[in-house]
């Protein structure tokens, strides 16, 4: 690029760049913190491309032939991991699951030693679901294959995020000023850190509504606006994100019982009558009748089944640009 | 390794007692100072040059975890007491959460005479309650006679609070202090990090400060009731160091420790390490404004004493999740280099300060005597400078584990040496030669 004699040239170039990026900037997806508006635009860019594979009659392309991805899960997890693997094989890869509950400690086997054991099975790429915040990390410095965080404890779970992104932009448009209210158990939430991160990369603003026993201290230092009060977080709100409440939680001294947080947090029928523009989210498996009220899950507004559908497409572009693969279609002769 | 009689030369002798730092050479006869005065020749003893060098009354961790009995793949008392040596120590004393604990005088007993083969004396510190099960009160006067010099179930806080009335009670028979590792169990149900806005970033559950304050809170009041003298271990919050100064400023028999890394990191270490294993430790790095508290607790005399919680763990327990791994790192090597680097270098404390942390604040908290540097007393010294900057590296580390964030770290001031009951031990840069 210093060789460029032409200055406007160089700039037009460089701005084209800078909108247009054609790959990530980083080797792991450990977490939205460190990615950029136009890595989460590729990605979602990329996503929507493959969301017509997923329409074809034959919903496969042979893009990561030869390319190998475990699905490593510490938790308990059905539709996330069922999710990977779809994507996985839509993309022609080799994979296998690792399923683990319980810690490494309980388990016998180190976290380190059960990655190092599977990567000598000469692995590419591993997609890690665990407890600990921050295992994806420790696994970078324990393997040489690439990382994809598919949720750490309460830090992060990109790809739920890039999903709802996706979702988001799909009814929305471009997110800028667009006010999106996440309500429920922050303080246990790795989908409400992503989903923070990657809405304010991508302009819009952030309102986090639960009992003040949810709400983590100093979360508001990561400039989003916090309330107790569903009403003030729904007034004004392009979508309300309601998050699973655990229901083991009940009783303890987070909240009194679920029938108190419905009546105080759970988005009812008349939410959506008062709201007439408001979209529903959720990152599922709902609670009927907790978090939203039966007959909100089922409205036209709720685009819960859309985000389960955009959740293979997002995946598919992560593995995609994580394997680090050029796009064939790419448009100048670079 | 035995040297009855050494002349050591040219060094600057501190008194943290009169407060003074004098030039003087310092004679010991059969491990006995003869001399101190200025020009002194000893025809035929070894000389130990401390030219631009500092000599002290050895120093004392006053909180260690050495591990043996029951854990030796981390620490012996042996690899405990050559990190202690390196780190300037003389003396230590090591926490009970051994296997077996330090419950019954013969484990008190084991423990001093491993000790015994080293220049470093090893001072155990026995459980207040059995099993340290939080139950049942110790043979607190038997486990002091055979040379407990404290009481504490650290590792866990004494929890019951009729439990810990009775032990303060019971050890101000003995005048021995209850060290309470302060924390409210119910305040931290599985906490792994300060809680603040980096844990909330990262997603890491909680302990809060609270938890450590609401315990210091209470052991104030049933120390003020039962006059029993309450220390509070690793101290790590402002709020507590100023619950302790209003507590000493209304009489009551608290004293307080503070451990190196907590004046020289915060919670941010966690994140910009991403979620190292080696900043892990219990009670959690916090914030500046807690260092800043701590820092003045310090300076105006609130904390009596600095100390490491020296804590070995093998790397394959800490080479894991960061939720998984177990609290805690080693400290005696790096003591000295980080309160050099951290409260001498900026001002925070004078050189004299800073070794009464070392000497006569732990000894006098344990009401032990004070090795003095004069004529009639027992040699019992630390060699060392305050400036020469170094850096630690992984190849210094004298323990037997490693787990420390300070590899690579810059230190400020070093170590040279100890001489304790008759040994001398020195660095390599220093010899002794007639």
């Amino acid at each position: 690029m210093s060789g460029m004699s032409d200055t406007t040239e160089a700039q037009a170039r460089q701005t084209n760049e800078e909108s247009m990026l054609e790959s990530i900037q980083h080797n792991h997806l450990l977490g939205l913190a460190t990615y950029s508006r136009p890595e989460i635009e590729l990605i979602l860019s990329t996503a929507r491309q493959f969301r017509e594979v997923l329409d074809r009659p034959i919903k496969r392309v042979p893009t990561l032939r030869g390319v190998t991805v475990v699905n490593l899960f510490f938790e308990p997890s059905t539709r996330t991991r069922i999710s990977f693997e779809l994507a996985e094989k839509r993309l022609s890869a080799d994979t296998v699951n690792f399923s683990a509950s319980g810690s490494s400690v309980s388990k016998g086997e180190t976290l380190k030693d059960t990655a190092q054991n599977i990567e000598a099975m000469k692995i590419d790429i591993v997609v890690v679901r665990h407890q600990s915040p921050g295992a994806p990390h420790f696994l970078t410095q324990c393997v040489d294959a690439a990382i994809i965080n598919a949720g750490d404890g309460a830090h992060e779970h990109p790809t739920q995020a890039l999903l709802d992104l996706l979702t988001m932009t799909d009814r929305l448009g471009p997110l800028d000023g667009k006010r999106v209210s996440i309500i429920g158990d922050i303080s246990h939430s790795r989908v409400a850190r992503s989903n923070i991160h990657g809405l304010k990369a991508m302009g819009a603003e952030v309102t986090l509504c639960g009992p003040r026993t949810m709400i983590p201290f100093g979360i508001n230092e990561m400039g989003v606006r916090v309330t107790n009060r569903l009403d003030e977080a729904l007034e004004g709100c392009d979508v309300a994100m309601a998050l699973r409440i655990q229901l083991e939680r009940q009783g303890s001294v987070l909240f009194p019982s679920l029938r108190e947080y419905h009546e105080t947090f759970g988005i009812k029928m008349h939410h959506l009558h008062r709201y007439q523009d408001l979209l529903v989210m959720h990152p599922g498996p709902v609670n009927r009748g907790v978090e939203l009220a039966s007959e909100v899950v089922d409205h036209e507004r709720a685009v819960i089944l859309s985000q389960v559908t955009n959740g293979v497409a997002v995946r598919m572009s992560v593995l995609y640009h994580i394997a680090g693969i050029k796009r064939n279609e790419s448009t100048d002769g670079d | 390794m035995k040297t009855s009689n050494v002349l050591f030369k040219g060094g600057q002798v501190l008194d943290p007692v009169a407060g003074t730092i004098t030039v003087a050479d310092v004679l010991v006869q059969d491990g006995v100072i003869s001399r101190v005065e200025s020009d002194i020749e000893a025809p035929g003893v070894d000389i130990v040059d401390c030219n631009g060098k500092m000599i002290s009354p050895g120093w004392m961790d006053m909180h260690v975890h050495f591990r043996e009995p029951g854990q030796e793949h981390k620490e012996t008392i042996a690899t405990g007491c050559a990190a202690a040596m390196a780190g300037g120590f003389t003396a230590v004393a090591c926490m009970p959460n051994t296997d077996p604990p330090i419950h019954t005088r013969d484990v008190v007993e084991f423990i001093i005479e491993r000790g015994e083969k080293t220049p470093v004396d090893v001072h155990p510190i026995a459980c207040v309650s059995r099993e340290r099960e939080g139950k049942e009160l110790t043979e607190m006067s038997d486990l002091t006679e055979g040379g407990a010099v404290a009481f504490s179930d650290d590792g866990d806080p004494v929890y019951d609070a009729g439990l810990m009335r009775r032990a303060l009670e019971y050890s101000s028979m003995l005048g021995k202090p209850i060290i309470n590792h302060m924390e409210d169990l119910s305040l931290n149900p599985h906490g792994h990090m300060h809680e603040g806005v980096v844990s909330t970033r990262l997603g890491v559950p909680g302990i809060p400060g609270l938890a450590e304050e609401v315990m210091i809170a209470r052991d104030i009041l049933i120390s003020e009731f039962t006059g029993g003298h309450v220390h509070v271990a690793h101290i790590s919050t402002g709020r507590a160091v100023d619950l302790v100064r209003d507590a000493k400023a209304r009489g009551i028999n608290v004293t307080a420790e503070v451990c190196t890394h907590h004046f020289t990191l915060t919670d941010q270490a966690v994140e910009d390490s991403s979620y190292s294993t080696a900043v892990k430790m219990h009670p959690p790095l916090r914030t500046d404004a807690d260092i800043l508290a701590i820092k003045e607790g310090l300076r105006d005399g609130t904390i009596q004493a600095i100390c490491t919680d020296h804590a070995p763990h093998a790397s394959f327990e800490k080479e894991v999740e960061f939720i998984a791994a177990p609290f805690g790192i080693i400290g005696l090597e790096t003591a000295w280099g980080l309160i050099g680097r951290e409260l001498i270098r900026p001002g925070v404390l004078s050189v004299i300060d800073a070794v009464r942390l070392l000497t006569t604040g732990p000894r006098d908290i344990l009401g032990m005597p004070n090795p003095a540097i004069a004529s009639g007393s027992p040699a019992n010294l630390t060699i060392f400078d305050a400036t020469t900057e170094w850096t630690f590296t992984e190849a210094d580390i004298k323990s037997k584990s490693h787990n420390t964030p300070f590899i690579g770290s810059t230190m400020v001031g070093r170590p040279f040496g100890i001489y304790n009951r008759e040994m001398l031990w020195l660095r390599e840069s220093v010899t002794a030669a007639a």
